[in-house]
């Protein structure tokens, strides 16, 4: 990996401390998989690996979740049908209503909704105890729902208002004419069909990614301090192990904003292609 | 303590990039809450469109990390 992975710190005569990188997400496939294959010009293991594993999972707890919520349908809802009738009423309304508008959401509040929660809990795995792994600190997990969603937000905007009509309606700016738009009409077709997708999956994984990373670098800088360093280095250890604990609830925080971005700006995407003409 | 710290200066420089998006993130939620404080039955159309202009700037953060990552 770069150069950024590659730092290490030696102490009097103690082992030296490698901080970590991208290579502690690297997992070994379950079962260990030792045939290899070349793709992209990079080296890949053939394997089944925990974040695949995760997904399954989550997509699993997620559907049986939301079954057995709703199955009872009473009209004084219990606990469990509360739960999922809120859950529910959050991605509908303040996710599809409120941004799609009331004409035209119905139709992707499966998707909205869908989406939330496979990636909440996707996230929310990294705070869970034994299996703290943010699934979607795998880039390539992640660049399947961006595509995904990139089909989507173009696929509803040609249908409505054809090929043509919707590169005019996404690429030619309303209210600006004249020599300004040679110079408009580049950026924002780069702006709406090529750069929306890569930082849609960028932003989700960086702060997954980025997030696990720092967890790490508490959680063993603080053992190495306390540990190899010892004396006076200890009680920085402790407080490196009591910011850990600080950090982690700041990433539950973020792990539901990321979710809740995600889902966002999918369904900003997707009004956007809606829109009429200016 | 006899230490040496060997690294890249990709960190330095991310720590640098980040700055620009911390101001804009905090100026969008300064504006975000004093907008909800003048006008709280606002609040629910003001709170997507903060949390827009969060991940707008926050892209550039991600940006810069790609690319010191990518950078060597």
């Amino acid at each position: 990996m770069s150069a950024i992975g590659s730092v290490s710190i030696r102490s009097e005569g103690g082992e030296s401390f490698h901080a970590p990188g991208p290579a502690d997400f690297d997992l070994p496939a379950i079962g260990g998989g030792h045939d290899t294959f070349t793709m992209f010009g990079q080296d890949f293991v053939a394997g089944f690996t925990k974040p695949m594993l995760q997904i399954i999972v989550s997509a699993l707890v997620i559907f049986v979740f939301f079954y057995i919520a709703s199955r009872k349908r009473a009209m004084v809802p219990g606990k469990l049908q509360f739960v999922g009738e809120e859950a529910y009423g959050f991605a509908r309304n303040s996710l599809g209503r409120d941004i799609i508008g009331s004409h035209d959401f119905a139709r992707f509040v499966p998707y909205l909704f869908t989406l939330f929660f496979f990636i909440l809990l996707n996230n929310l795995f990294a705070t869970i105890p034994f299996i703290q792994f943010p699934t979607f600190s795998r880039s390539g997990m992640v660049y399947g729902l961006a595509i995904l969603s990139w089909v989507i937000y173009n696929a509803v905007g040609i249908r409505k208002h054809g090929f043509v009509g919707y590169l005019k309606l996404q690429c030619v700016p309303a209210g600006i004419g004249g020599p300004m738009l040679l110079l408009l009409i580049p950026l924002e077709f780069m702006s709406n069909i090529l750069v929306r997708p890569v930082t849609l999956a960028l932003r989700l994984f960086c702060n997954m990614f980025a997030g696990h990373l720092l967890l790490i670098l508490f959680a063993l800088g603080g053992e190495y301090l306390i540990v190899e360093m010892g004396g006076a280095y200890a009680p920085v250890g402790v407080l490196a192990w009591v910011l850990f604990i600080l950090v982690a609830f700041l990433e539950i925080l973020i792990q539901f904003l990321q979710a809740y971005v995600f889902v966002l700006l999918n369904a900003m995407y997707i009004q956007g292609a809606l829109a009429d003409e200016h | 303590m006899d230490g040496t710290l060997n690294g890249s200066l990709n960190m330095i420089g991310y720590g640098l990039a980040a700055i620009g998006p911390g101001i804009g993130i905090g100026l969008i939620f300064a504006a975000y809450i004093s907008g909800v404080a003048r006008q709280p039955e606002a609040q629910s159309r003001l709170q997507s469109i903060a949390i827009l202009g969060f991940a707008l700037a926050e892209a550039l953060a991600i940006i810069g990390i790609a690319l010191a990552f990518v950078l060597s």
